[in-house]
């Protein structure tokens, strides 16, 4: 048993509905009490979907355990087929159904409807969402993917787009645009997008471009075994990994590499002299695998930032972001307990945050900026622009998302020199954020305080017991916001090492040197 | 007293016959009302032991993260747990132990069943009883069922509140009793219009706090604010307590009526009722008067969501002129509502439970101006063209009584509104 505040990820059946309402005629079939209907809310309301998704719960009752649950199982699976008549049907169990252990997969079996139906072995109590999502578009595609006559001219299928997916509507085109460039068109995208006629003819394909290994890397494995199609292992997320990806498409294709950067941005306004200001800022990273590995690339390496944590909350993914992690010199987070991370994000004290929308109310908290980088999804990751995260596009969709939530440069200088103004003061935050204000009390601290109190004591106590005496506390307020914390940390560190109980102006002052490598 | 209401000409719809239909539901669980119960009771806690499923749902339903650390939680069931239950109950003092540490300032706890908790039959009243025993005296631990197997959305509340009644200490105080968690601002201004009628003492279920003085016994009676509240009301006369019927305080009609039947229990005269009630009645006449024109004339269709929809559908025909094509209900507990069925003039078809896709195809035939329906079929509806309202802001919303009755119409008249006033195609 598990005390939990907030998830990151849904239960598996979440993830199959993911599958479900991203593709077309096909039909869940869901073995679940009335309460699970409540997922249909995530789709119509946080994606703004205009169709329910094409899900039918049994929503069985108290009353029906251990009378004829089996029974209102397969009336629910013969009214579904009757009213929707989809091309083939997946059945599965929630958690609660799980436990009634009425087969779902073995009834729909032989009720001999006429149309494929594959059953779903979702484990609720071990596994989760993305786990769901694999293993339904998995078992799909093993199901109706047959070895075919390939197309004459190359083509690709995209694989892993979802419902419900943190910008998968737009990186389908940008991915799509990429291929195109090369002379490389797309046979089929899923599972968003397809049917399971599509899906029957998955094979055609020359091979597969693996958008999220999240939510399709297990039906990549099966058809580079079962259809002998490769699939490319780079993601495009980023300018580097962007010329890595067309690198890679050109080697499995034997089509020559091209990449059209007229629209492309990120490299320019990243060497412009208005970005001095990014360098070297203290980034914490986290999200799902797949964005945060790519989130580590581009802070580095394009944007100039210094990577001070990092991880994610799906275990499919630890290996390679501890690798990833590894080969930054830091120990990856792996964890869905939102307060462990909260609590990695509080000892890091980092400039800024780029996380999950989870991260993102921490950040608010702590009066950290933020910017989402990665699923769990909120109705704020569907805005109405075209706003990829993938190729050319993508890159310069994330130079502008990243910079947004930071002070800018000279702005900064400013707020530093005119500290003491009544309106200009750090506390205001950043000009261009209309509306917002960080709390008084939050860890970042405001500038605009009465003088220190007689007791000439910082409120904050850290565990070593070192006590901020009233000058030195004062003096830590001038120095700007975004690295008081950084500061405060040092410092309290640098007495701590040397036995210093109280720290003076002096204690600070030696810390900054003892620091400024 | 004041004037009686106008009964329907026709009659009312208590007798109407009740379609129930058997089929999918489309309905949130008990465990949603946490969402509001959490913020009502501040010295208390919500544990749902239940699976991450439990977890989605509270966090979907409030909106991702509201809160930053809120009164509630999840102790998921894991495979170890489903294994042997002695387990299960060692690992539930573990988890409420950890949490007590963590927030000393909790002084309820509420530890709430959930459907895998219902059906692998946890005992959560004999863990509730042990914990009590030995966290006794700062905390007290209660249990009730959230499961969907069991409760829908509103009926969470009412399990709560039943759980809590047979621990009230006794009293023989002659006192008022109002029941249902509303808005502070709407408590007040109810208490307020029964104290300026000299009633009293009058006492709250829930009491924002544990420690406030709240007993029960054979002079009590009590008001019921929400129409939802039946195990309550059960709980509340095994107790000794009596009930005072009345139509439910949404709108001017609503909440005079409400108001009527307190006061002919304490005997209120009608000067007094008339002086008190007077200018709130007019204000909200009038608020009801500036929404309801949008709305009169206009055909309305409830889903079953929060089991207001009879007492609003009351309102939106009596106050606002709508017509009701069909007023769907998860559950009709006529003990409740039956005043306000009485008053809802016969025509509209009276639903309890559903079979989603049946009742789909009727809003769909009967082409409403406004549909109230959960958020999983309001924006799909909406893209074929139908109006509608979600009904969990009905919940959500202070929406009782004179003062929020123009905010109430309004709620409804706000999506017709916006349908006239979009322009969103080319003048050509």
């Amino acid at each position: 048993m598990k005390l939990t505040v907030w998830t990151y990820e849904g239960p598996p059946h979440v993830g199959a509905m993911r599958v479900a309402t991203g593709m077309r005629d096909l039909h869940y079939v869901l073995h679940a009490p009335q309460g699970d209907t409540y997922a249909d809310l995530l789709f119509t309301m946080i994606e703004r979907r205009d169709h329910r998704p094409p899900v039918t719960y049994t929503t069985f009752q108290a009353r029906d355990l251990g009378a004829d649950t089996a029974n209102l199982f397969k009336t629910a699976a013969q009214d579904a087929y009757d009213r929707f008549k989809p091309q083939a049907i997946i059945v599965g169990a929630s958690c609660t159904a799980e436990l009634i252990q009425d087969d779902p997969g073995g009834m729909a079996e032989t009720m001999g409807l006429p149309v494929p139906t594959i059953p779903l072995e979702l484990p609720s109590y071990q596994r989760k969402e993305n786990f769901g999502a694999d293993e339904t578009f998995f078992q799909i595609v093993k199901a109706l993917a047959k070895p075919m006559e390939r197309t004459k001219q190359i083509t690709a299928n995209l694989i892993g787009p979802t419902a419900l997916g943190f910008r998968h509507r737009d990186d389908i085109q940008e991915v799509t645009a990429l291929l195109s460039d090369m002379g490389i068109s797309v046979n089929v995208v899923a599972p968003m997008t397809s049917s399971p006629a599509d899906i029957a003819r998955m094979g055609a394909a020359h091979f597969n471009v693996l958008m999220y290994p999240e939510t399709a890397e297990s039906a990549a494995r099966w058809m580079e075994r079962e259809l002998d199609q490769p699939y490319t292992k780079t993601v495009p997320i980023g300018v580097g990994a962007t010329r890595d990806f067309i690198a890679e498409v050109a080697a499995i294709s034997g089509n020559e590499a091209y990449l059209d950067t007229s629209r492309l941005r990120l490299p320019w306004y990243s060497k412009s002299v208005d970005s001095t200001y990014l360098t070297g800022k203290r980034v914490f990273l986290f999200g799902d695998g797949t964005h945060v590995l790519a989130a580590a690339r581009i802070a580095q390496d394009e944007m100039g930032f210094e990577v001070v944590g990092m991880g994610c909350y799906n275990r499919e993914m630890a290996r390679p972001v501890r690798a990833k992690a590894k080969e930054m010199g830091l120990t990856a987070t792996i964890t869905d307990d939102y307060l462990e991370v909260e609590r990695v994000i509080e000892a890091l004290q980092p400039e800024m945050i780029l996380g999950t929308q989870m991260e993102r109310h921490i950040g608010k908290r702590l009066g950290i900026p933020c910017a989402v980088i990665s699923a769990p999804v909120h109705v704020q990751d569907f805005p109405a622009r075209y706003s990829p995260q993938m190729g050319i596009e993508g890159a310069n969709v994330i130079f502008d998302t990243w910079v947004h939530p930071l002070v800018m440069g000279l702005e900064e200088h400013l707020l530093h020199m005119f500290r003491e103004d009544f309106e200009f003061h750090d506390a205001a935050g950043p000009s261009h954020h209309g509306g917002h204000a960080r709390k008084p009390e939050d860890g970042g601290g405001p500038a605009p305080q009465p003088a220190a109190s007689p007791r000439s004591l910082s409120g904050k106590m850290n565990e070593g017991s070192v006590i901020w005496l009233a000058d030195a506390e004062k003096e830590l307020k001038k120095i700007p916001f975004f690295v008081r914390g950084k500061a405060r940390r040092n410092t309290e560190l640098f007495a701590t090492e040397r036995g210093v109980a109280e720290i003076s102006v002096d204690t600070l002052y030696e810390a900054k040197a003892h620091y400024a490598r | 007293m004041t004037e009686l209401p106008r009964l329907p000409a026709a009659g009312g719809c208590r007798e109407t016959p009740i379609l129930k239909q058997r089929g999918q539901r489309e309905v949130f669980c008990g465990l949603t009302g946490i969402i509001w119960l959490h913020r009502k009771m501040q010295d208390a806690f919500f544990l749902v032991v239940g699976s991450r499923t439990c977890a989605h749902l509270l966090q979907s339903a409030a909106g991702v993260m509201i809160f930053a650390e809120p009164r509630f939680g999840t102790a998921i069931l894991e495979e170890t747990d489903l294994a042997g239950l002695a387990d299960a109950q060692d690992e539930l003092d573990k988890v409420v132990d950890e949490l007590l540490a963590r927030r000393p300032d909790i002084k309820q706890l509420f530890l709430v069943g959930s459907c895998p908790s219902e059906v692998i039959k946890l005992d959560l009243a004999k863990a509730a009883e042990r914990m009590t025993q030995r966290h006794a005296p700062s905390v007290r631990v209660l249990n009730f069922s959230g499961s969907g197997i069991e409760t829908t959305f509103t009926q969470g509340e009412d399990a709560c509140l039943a759980s809590m009644v047979p621990v009230l200490p006794k009293t023989d105080e002659r006192q008022l009793l109002l029941v249902g968690a509303l808005p502070d601002v709407v408590e007040e201004q109810a208490i307020g219009l029964l104290e300026a009628m000299g009633i009293g003492p009058i006492k709250v279920l829930p009491a924002p706090r544990a420690g406030d003085d709240l007993g029960i016994g054979e002079n009590t009676v009590y008001a019921l604010t929400q129409p939802f509240l039946g195990d309550t009301h059960d709980a509340l006369t095994r107790r000794g307590a009596r009930h005072l019927p009345a139509p439910f305080p949404f709108g001017e009609e609503g909440t005079t009526q409400w108001l009527a039947a307190i006061a002919a229990e304490f005997k209120v005269s009608p000067d007094l009722f008339e002086k008190v009630t007077a200018a709130p009645r007019a204000r909200a006449r009038k608020a009801i008067a500036q929404a309801a024109e949008a709305l009169n004339g206009k055909t309305i269709f409830f889903f079953p969501d929060s089991q207001l929809e009879i007492p609003l559908a009351r309102f939106l025909t009596r106050e606002c002129g709508m017509d009701a094509i069909e007023v769907g209900a998860p559950f009709i507990h006529k003990g409740l509502v039956g005043p306000d069925l009485d008053l809802l003039a016969a025509g509209p078809t009276i639903s309890e439970g559903q079979d989603v896709d049946l009742q789909l195809d009727r809003a769909k035939a009967a082409k409403p101006d406004l549909t109230v329906c959960g958020l999983g079929l309001a924006n799909p509806l909406e893209a074929e063209g139908l109006a509608t309202k979600w009904a969990i802001e009905l919940v959500f919303t202070p929406v009782h009584f004179y003062e929020q009755a123009g905010d109430l119409a309004g709620l409804f008249s706000r999506p017709i509104h916006r349908a006239d006033l979009l322009k969103l195609e080319g003048t050509a």
